[in-house]
């Protein structure tokens, strides 16, 4: 069922149940329908429907023009996206996954992201950017990283990882309406997970936000993770721990105002990222939760990450070097009960 | 040969040669800094595939690229007070030597990544094509740039979507200080081009004419029929790579013998022999270069720095 007969069924208040593969191809459709700009290219995206199937259908509602599938060429076919953004389109780039988008890097460091500044503000590169990311798919190394941070680094980036169908749609409109380059990194695992979209919520491309309460424990996380973060703060209530989940979204520019917000209500911080440890998001949000709000900890900041390994194939050895929901709770419960 | 449009030609790559001197003067002076890559030599392919475009097309170049910007038009005082790093460079100081930009001109370009243009040129292409506009995208690149997979990439997805890109491969023979037979298996590169079923042409790059009627066949041919096209024009770098360069790699009487080809004094040769190119045509030509080149040292002397508390800006637009 695709995502234009799926909404509409079911409705209540503006509000439907669709998966995060169709939020994001609605919001797609809604983008090529109302804006003769726009037009979506990449590896597979036309016949193929996409590797994740988000585009099918697309084809054949918009024609090859619109809907372009691509060689296997990421430096050209990203840097093409920037020259057409250049000349006056609205392209959304699809990048198979965000191992792939390592070889459009340069495009990326040292183009999209450094054209307006080196041009003297003279040069606007509206281009938007998706990717797969993460693991657990049993894909091995070279298909399962998370690499965002890398990307959150980069100056003259937006960098988002929506993690709920809302988001999944709202942040593709959002990032379309944005003058500079954007990056969407969406979790492989959450395609098939469905949420109730409300497609009236705002376009905001500034805030964390807080997914759940609570006043023990801060659960901050992104993209992939969320879902474990909020099934270990249900499974937290058993042991009369309140964790409050902050979902950062955006992860360059960072909120760290609704961060700071959230450890200063409950003291103590957990950061659950899938990326590897070493050099890590989680390091940059501990680093200015240390710089922001020294005195309001608690306990020292606390962070779940992958192991620092190369991901592996066998599905026992991927789960041991994935953030899970028992490991976080495990950290929640050390940190709480362990304070005196 | 029409005189006045002779004249033009030779008083572009006057205009190039001499902004290219007292660039390097200035360079000595501490006037400039960073990295200065000098165009002498290679003037007659910037001024000749330059003529072939019109306002609405498109130009993408190199990190050696004073000589495409002079050509395309660029005021001359708006690029030396770049390379002073001023805010009335044409890329306010942000960019310097290897990044000169001016949207109303639509040169997007200055690119210091080896075949980092050649996408982006594919892509304005695109823009071209997908909005109904006739605009050709003319990129300039060198023969270091055939190494990269980037060059592949871009020759195969603009020739497979029939873009209209004129691909100008500069081949002054080195990437930076490596002869093009020590980093290409084949040499011929216009075979490259073809390999993706692309028009190709070769040319020689030291005759302004020559490079003036390859490139109005290949801007016309694309405008006519669609779909890229590529031209080599074959050159020489007088000068080292940059500013740093004790040159090595090559022999004193190499540079002299295409020395002796010098596009400049060659064309000058040529104008005068067919009786072109009075003395006082010449005087005055000359003159009015050197006046045009004192008030764009004057004009960047006297520009303003950026304010350091608006170094941050234009990272991003929102």
């Amino acid at each position: 069922m695709g995502a234009g007969r799926g909404r509409g069924e079911g409705r209540v208040h503006g509000v439907t149940r669709v998966t995060y593969r169709e939020a994001i191809r609605g919001a797609l459709r809604d983008a090529l329908r109302s804006d003769q700009r726009v037009f979506l290219m990449g590896e597979d995206v036309g016949r193929y429907g996409g590797a994740f199937a988000v585009s099918r259908g697309l084809l054949e509602e918009f024609g090859p023009e619109r809907v372009r599938d691509t060689p296997l060429s990421e430096s050209a076919f990203v840097g093409a996206g920037i020259g057409a953004a250049l000349g006056g389109m609205r392209p959304i780039v699809e990048v198979m996954t965000v191992n792939f988008s390592l070889l459009a890097l340069d495009q990326i460091v040292n183009h999209a992201a450094a054209l307006r500044y080196m041009s003297g503000g003279q040069l606007s590169v509206p281009l938007v950017v998706r990717m797969a990311t993460g693991a657990g798919r049993q894909l091995a190394a070279q298909h399962s990283h998370s690499l965002e941070n890398w990307y959150a680094h980069i100056p003259g980036i937006k960098v988002l990882a929506p993690a709920t169908v809302t988001d999944g749609r709202a942040m593709l409109l959002a990032a379309l309406r944005d003058p500079d380059p954007v990056f969407l990194f969406e979790h492989a695992t959450l395609y098939p997970l469905e949420g109730d979209l409300d497609e009236a919520a705002p376009l905001d491309l500034r805030r964390a936000a807080v997914r759940r309460e609570g006043r023990d424990v801060s659960l901050v996380t992104y993209g992939g993770s969320l879902p474990k973060a909020l099934a270990a703060a249900e499974q937290l209530t058993a042991h009369g721990i309140a964790a409050e989940v902050v979902d950062l979204r955006v992860l360059r520019p960072l909120d760290m105002a609704s961060v700071l917000a959230s450890v200063a209500k409950t003291h103590r911080v957990i950061v659950i990222d899938e990326a590897w440890r070493t050099g890590s998001l989680a390091a940059e949000v501990s680093a200015q939760i240390m710089e922001g709000a020294f005195y309001e900890l608690d306990r020292p900041v606390a962070r779940v990450c992958s192991a620092e390994v190369p991901m592996p194939y066998a599905r026992h050895l991927e789960e041991a070097v994935l953030p899970q929901v028992d490991t976080i709770v495990a950290t929640a419960r050390a940190l709480v009960g362990g304070h005196g | 040969m029409h005189r006045e449009h002779a004249h033009r030609l030779l008083r572009e790559m006057l205009r190039i040669r001499r902004f290219e001197e007292k660039a390097a003067e200035l360079y000595t002076l501490g006037k400039i800094r960073g990295f200065l890559h000098l165009y002498i030599g290679e003037e007659a392919v910037a001024v000749g595939a330059m003529q072939a475009l019109e306002p609405e097309d498109a130009v993408v170049a190199t990190y050696r690229e004073h000589g495409h910007a002079l050509a395309r038009g660029i005021p001359a005082g708006a690029l030396m007070a770049e390379l002073f790093g001023k805010a009335s460079g044409c890329s306010r100081g942000h960019g310097g030597s290897m990044h000169f930009f001016d949207t109303s001109r639509r040169f997007y370009g200055g690119y210091a990544i080896v075949a980092g243009g050649l996408p982006i040129a594919t892509g304005l292409a695109l823009a071209e094509t997908m909005q109904g506009r006739r605009g050709v995208v003319a990129c300039f690149f060198g023969d270091g740039a055939v190494d990269e997979g980037e060059f592949a990439e871009s020759l195969n997805l603009a020739a497979l979507w029939r873009l209209p890109v004129v691909f100008v491969c500069e081949n002054n023979l080195y990437a930076m200080g490596t002869a093009l037979a020590r980093h290409q298996a084949q040499t011929d590169i216009r075979l490259k081009a073809e390999a993706f079923g692309m028009p190709a042409d070769a040319v020689d790059g030291m005759d302004v004419l020559a490079v003036e009627a390859a490139m109005r066949r290949a801007v016309e041919a694309v405008r006519r029929d669609g779909g890229p096209r590529f031209l080599e024009a074959r050159t020489y770098r007088f000068r080292a790579h940059s500013m740093a360069d004790p040159e090595l790699y090559r022999t004193k009487a190499e540079v002299e013998e295409w020395k002796r080809r010098d596009p400049v004094a060659a064309f000058t040769a040529r104008l005068r022999a067919a009786a072109l190119l009075a003395d006082a045509e010449l005087a005055a030509l000359t003159a009015a270069v050197e006046a045009d080149l004192e008030a764009a040292v004057a004009f960047a002397e006297a520009a303003p720095w950026e304010p350091v508390e608006d170094v941050a800006k234009d990272v991003y637009t929102a």
